[in-house]
């Protein structure tokens, strides 16, 4: 396996060139500073600062309970390794409306920069294949993030993405870290939203 | 040791939780959560979703809360011990939660291995903040399932209805 050099705060950029089309959920540390940077900290972003492996399982919540709208989950390869067996509650349910983006830099960035798994042998676009998501791809450089952009659009969902990056320093962005706040700001705005599209 | 019919106390805990616009059924599945489920299942209105640990429904449900629906979590007891990092969520979120604990490790109970977490499920739950409310015999369960439900979702709290194996009935081997 090579070595990847995608910077990771260029990553989300090309993936979600227009992120209020979805509802995202972002795990902890510098997935949710990435996803906060992409959004400015939109009320249509829930970003973890704890809890764990809590973001594939809070977007399949998210995707099931509003399956007309589009859900992605923002997060890391350590993230998604505390809790890998969301993968096979994902391919369970099949929610279509499900992308999940792992941007997997072999890391744990937020304690010191710690070798991971996946800087090793474990492969996680094969992990969510074989947990049986339908629509999975791994990318490692600028042409595959192009790749990657159009298969979040057209390839069946739930769908998963690992993006391999360097290691390297997150967005530098100070985003909330009141979860009690996130909810209120995220639910306010969706009940917004139901209001307009219910006319 | 036989307990209710788990057929008729599921369907009231089930009917309760319709009534109270709960659509998701996330589950592990335990013996005494498996009529509950499937009336989930079978229901059109509610969907039973499988999940590979308990925690992950603690997050499900943060989830379908965000975008303005509800969730409850279905376990056994033992289940309880993957949850209490994951209910830092409840807390500092103020999520309402509402998780039903189906008790091993409890009255009666014959395996050695079921004792450790099923003691330690009031302990555990009471660290992370969940209100508890527990069912010993069949006139507790309907005024318990109601405190639950008004206890999350009017009182925006993190929520156990604890099933006793005093009410279920103990597993026989």
């Amino acid at each position: 396996m090579t070595e990847p050099s995608l910077d990771r705060r260029e990553v989300l950029g090309t993936l979600f060139p227009d992120p209020g089309e979805y509802l995202m959920v972002a795990g902890l540390a510098g997935s949710a500073r990435d996803a906060a940077a992409l959004t400015d900290e939109s009320d249509r972003l829930f970003a973890f600062g704890g809890a764990m492996g809590g973001a594939v399982p809070m977007g399949l919540g998210m995707a099931l309970a509003a399956p007309d709208r589009k859900v992605a989950v923002v997060t890391g390869d350590g993230e998604l390794l505390m809790n890998a067996g969301a993968l096979a509650s994902v391919a369970s349910t099949m929610p279509d409306n499900l992308s999940i983006v792992c941007i997997d830099n072999g890391r744990h960035g937020e304690t010191g920069g710690q070798v991971g798994h996946t800087a090793r042998r474990t492969d996680l676009a094969k992990l969510a294949e074989g947990a049986g998501m339908p629509s999975t791809m791994t990318v490692a450089d600028a042409a595959g993030l192009g790749a990657a952009a159009a298969f979040l659009k057209d390839a069946p969902g739930p769908r998963f993405v690992c993006v391999r990056v360097a290691p390297g320093p997150p967005a530098d962005y100070k985003r909330s870290w009141d979860p009690a706040e996130c909810r209120l700001r995220f639910r306010r705005a969706w009940r917004e939203a139901s209001a307009v599209r219910r006319g | 040791m036989a307990g209710p019919e788990p057929q008729d106390w599921s369907r009231r805990v089930f009917d309760l939780l319709v009534e109270a616009g709960v659509s998701l059924f996330a589950y592990v599945p335990d013996a005494g959560n498996r009529a509950l489920v499937d009336l989930a299942d079978a229901h059109n209105e509610t969907r039973a979703v499988l999940l590979s640990s308990e925690q992950e429904g603690i997050a499900l449900a943060a989830g379908a809360d965000l975008v303005g629906a509800r969730a409850v979590v279905c376990m056994q007891s033992s289940g309880v011990g993957n949850c209490p990092n994951m209910l830092s969520l409840v807390r500092g979120g103020r999520f309402p939660m509402l998780l039903i604990v189906t008790m091993r490790g409890d009255y009666g109970e014959m395996n050695p291995w079921q004792y450790p977490m099923g003691q330690a499920v009031g302990p555990v739950l009471e660290a992370m903040g969940v209100v508890t409310y527990r069912v010993e015999d069949a006139g507790d369960l309907e005024p318990a399932a109601r405190a639950a439900i008004d206890a999350a979702w009017r009182g925006g709290q993190g929520v156990a209805l604890v099933l006793s194996q005093k009410f279920l009935g103990a597993k026989p081997f």
